[in-house]
């Protein structure tokens, strides 16, 4: 029952981060492996916020979302859109994108280090046990799930009642028909590149409550974002939330019962098991 | 697709020889082997010349030459961006350092090639079957994967957090076994250039539909290519894990071994087998540069020399060597080249970037026609000057 509830828990707040690379992935068609360095930023931030004022980290994402969003509309204009003019297929563009985003995660690393040195941070906020079905959980992870929840319904209205998000679905869906009915394709990429970032970091300030970060651990994000979009399809958002809480539960179920030190092999043999049975993913189509 | 053949105009006549399965060695080949192997002795007799310190970078150097020819031969011609090294290196290092009380040192590296081999075929055939990107993906996480594991297993069998490994070698040693692999390497990748699996993987690097619709089974091709890579990292690390003397997870499997390697091979180029050489050398000696001037900015300054390379030299230098040697670099054409892709930039309206160049230009412009204006306006008055004196 308390994996279930934890699994829960964690997933929910995993969907934040995954949602952000599905905007990135999905829609902007960049795959980007310096993801989980903008997490690790967030939580930093978050970090540094609650050591400096000791108001809620909530109010963090104030100063974290705005931020991520410019620092990733700067990526994307200064690195990645010349890298989208010059090429000549969508193949050659995909090589190219991971080999700067590879590129940009190692920097991103190093300024992380210069900034908050090579230790892991973690800070006490929250830390009371409330009780759901008679068992103990910790209050912070219970607070970030539900502002993970506001935040990712928030993002699910934006994307389905307005006209922006319409824009960045059908960006997602067809890139070239999209400028067809005058869409402009550039800037809605830069847009749902920037957003995508900004969730991602989001998600790194909410996971930041209970969890523990140092700056080399990245890379362990990025790779469980992309498991959760692949394996509910890449441009699908109910499949990412719905992903998002298997991963939540395998690692919770792993962790409890195996080995804490695990987690990423869960999220291994979850991409395992897709890619041999379903390798378009849970909610994606089939390409003709 | 025809990227490859327009380089390569008598692939046709190879291909025709391939088919047959007959070895036709022309004569510039006759004399790339006799380059070869005049460089391989040359290198032989590098540390009966240098020690110390020399000695030791030329380690380094013949390793990642190892790590990084053997990372194109897969990743040359697929094009599929292979970040795993540091996983088969590492657990190159674990086969030696479990099995070092059990079984005896050869047997042990022989074992590393077998357990990399039996790891790369899981993954290969797990991922490669599908689509490029889940390869990088998954690829991407391994090495941090298999520390896991292995940091999992260590704390299950209760032994301490690392191994030790004691076989005593000198330098030399260790400098000619690796020097010994990179021959291996490069002979493999030879052969496999000239052989029906090299063709297939060139066409598959091509474009995979043409592949597939010539009846080739692209994802065994690149299974075996993947195999075939990655068994000759985990020998390279068995090779080094006795001068480690002391293996423990976050050393065998960080992820530096993996971006180094593909960072050399780019600068280098992947378009030649030899491409990473060239990469390897300036590489090795900037990195010990970095790591003895700026210690603790080290991740960072690797990431920035990995974005110029990406951004500024996309074909590596051997891209640039062979334009020079064949002749193609005309310099004039190259000035023209440059000076009508900078007016092209100026002149998108697109680019904002242009906007102030051409502000910039039309400011000059404007100045000159009002220099021009003035200077001949003084030129008139001295000249009307000058016919007034004289008249």
């Amino acid at each position: 029952m308390s994996i279930l509830v934890i699994g829960l828990l964690l997933g929910g707040t995993y969907a934040l981060m995954a949602m952000g690379l599905q905007l990135q992935y999905g829609v902007a068609r960049i795959m980007n492996l310096a993801n989980g360095e903008i997490l690790i930023a967030g939580a930093f931030t978050t970090f540094w916020f609650y050591a400096g004022t000791k108001a809620s980290p909530l109010f963090a994402l104030l100063l974290v979302v705005p931020g991520a969003f410019i620092l990733n509309w700067a990526i994307y204009r200064m690195f990645i859109f010349p890298l989208v003019r010059r090429a000549k297929s969508q193949g050659k563009l995909e090589v190219d994108s991971i080999l700067a985003t590879f590129g940009i995660s190692f920097i991103a690393v190093g300024i992380l280090l210069a900034i908050f040195g090579g230790e892991y941070l973690d800070y006490s906020y929250l830390a009371q046990p409330v009780f759901i079905f008679g068992e103990r959980y910790g209050l912070n992870r219970v607070v970030a799930f539900l502002a993970s929840a506001v935040l990712c319904a928030g993002l699910y209205l934006w994307l389905h009642k307005t006209r922006a998000g319409l824009a960045l679905r059908a960006v997602s869906v067809n890139p070239s028909a999209a400028g067809l009915v005058s869409i402009n394709v550039a800037r809605t990429s830069a847009l749902a590149f920037a957003l995508g970032g900004a969730v991602t970091a989001a998600g790194g300030s909410l996971l930041s409550m209970f969890l523990t970060f140092d700056a080399s651990l990245g890379v362990v994000f990025t790779l469980k974002a992309l498991v959760i979009v692949i394996l509910g399809g890449v441009g699908d958002i109910r499949g990412t939330i719905v992903a998002s809480f298997i991963l939540g539960f395998a690692e919770t179920a792993v962790a409890t019962l195996i080995d804490p030190g695990l987690t990423l092999a869960a999220a291994y043999v979850l991409f395992m098991i897709v890619l041999l049975v379903r390798p378009e993913g849970l909610f994606g189509r089939r390409p003709a | 697709m025809t990227d490859n053949l327009k380089q390569r105009p008598p692939m046709l006549a190879d291909m025709a020889q391939a088919v047959r399965g007959q070895l036709v060695v022309t004569a510039a080949e006759r004399r790339n082997l006799v380059i070869s192997v005049a460089i391989f002795i040359a290198a032989a007799l590098v540390p009966l010349i240098f020690g110390g310190y020399a000695l030791q970078l030329a380690i380094s150097i013949v390793m990642y030459t190892a790590l990084a020819t053997s990372w194109l031969l897969f990743s040359g011609p697929t094009n599929y961006i292979a970040l795993s090294t540091a996983a088969f290196f590492g657990i190159g290092m674990y086969t030696v350092a479990g099995g070092i009380d059990l079984l005896p040192y050869p047997v042990l590296i022989f074992g590393a090639g077998v357990m990399g081999a039996a790891m790369a075929t899981v993954v290969g055939l797990a991922t490669l079957r599908v689509s490029g990107v889940y390869f990088v993906i998954f690829s991407l996480g391994l090495a941090e994967l298999v520390r896991q594991i292995m940091t999992w297993l260590q704390h299950v069998l209760g032994t301490m957090s690392g191994l030790y490994v004691t076989i005593d070698r000198s330098e030399t040693e260790y400098y000619w076994q690796l020097l010994l692999l990179t021959a291996a390497v490069f002979l493999v990748g030879w052969w496999i250039g000239r052989s029906r699996l090299g063709f297939a993987l060139r066409i598959i690097g091509n474009d995979e539909l043409v592949a597939v619709h010539c009846g080739i089974n692209t994802a065994i091709a690149k299974v075996i290519l993947f195999i075939i890579s990655s068994a000759f990292a985990s020998v390279a690390g068995a090779l080094v894990a006795p001068r480690w003397g002391y293996v423990e997870p976050v050393v065998a499997f960080s992820p530096f071994v993996s971006f180094q390697v593909v960072i050399m091979a780019l600068l280098g180029g992947t378009q030649r087998l030899w491409g990473p050489l060239l990469g390897v050398v300036p590489f090795v000696l900037l990195w010990e540069l970095i790591s003895i001037e700026f210690p603790s900015q080290t991740t960072l300054l690797l990431g920035v020399c990995f974005l110029l390379i990406v951004y500024v030299i996309p074909n590596g230098l051997t891209g640039i060597v062979e334009d020079a040697m064949a002749g193609r670099t005309d310099f004039r054409a190259q000035l023209s080249d440059a000076a009508k892709r900078a007016r092209s930039v100026v002149n998108d309206p697109q680019a904002n970037l242009g906007k102030p160049i051409r502000e910039a230009l039309d400011q000059i412009r404007a100045n000159s026609a009002e220099l021009g204006g003035t200077v001949r306006d003084s030129l008139r008055t001295a000249i009307e000057r000058w016919n007034s004196r004289n008249a």
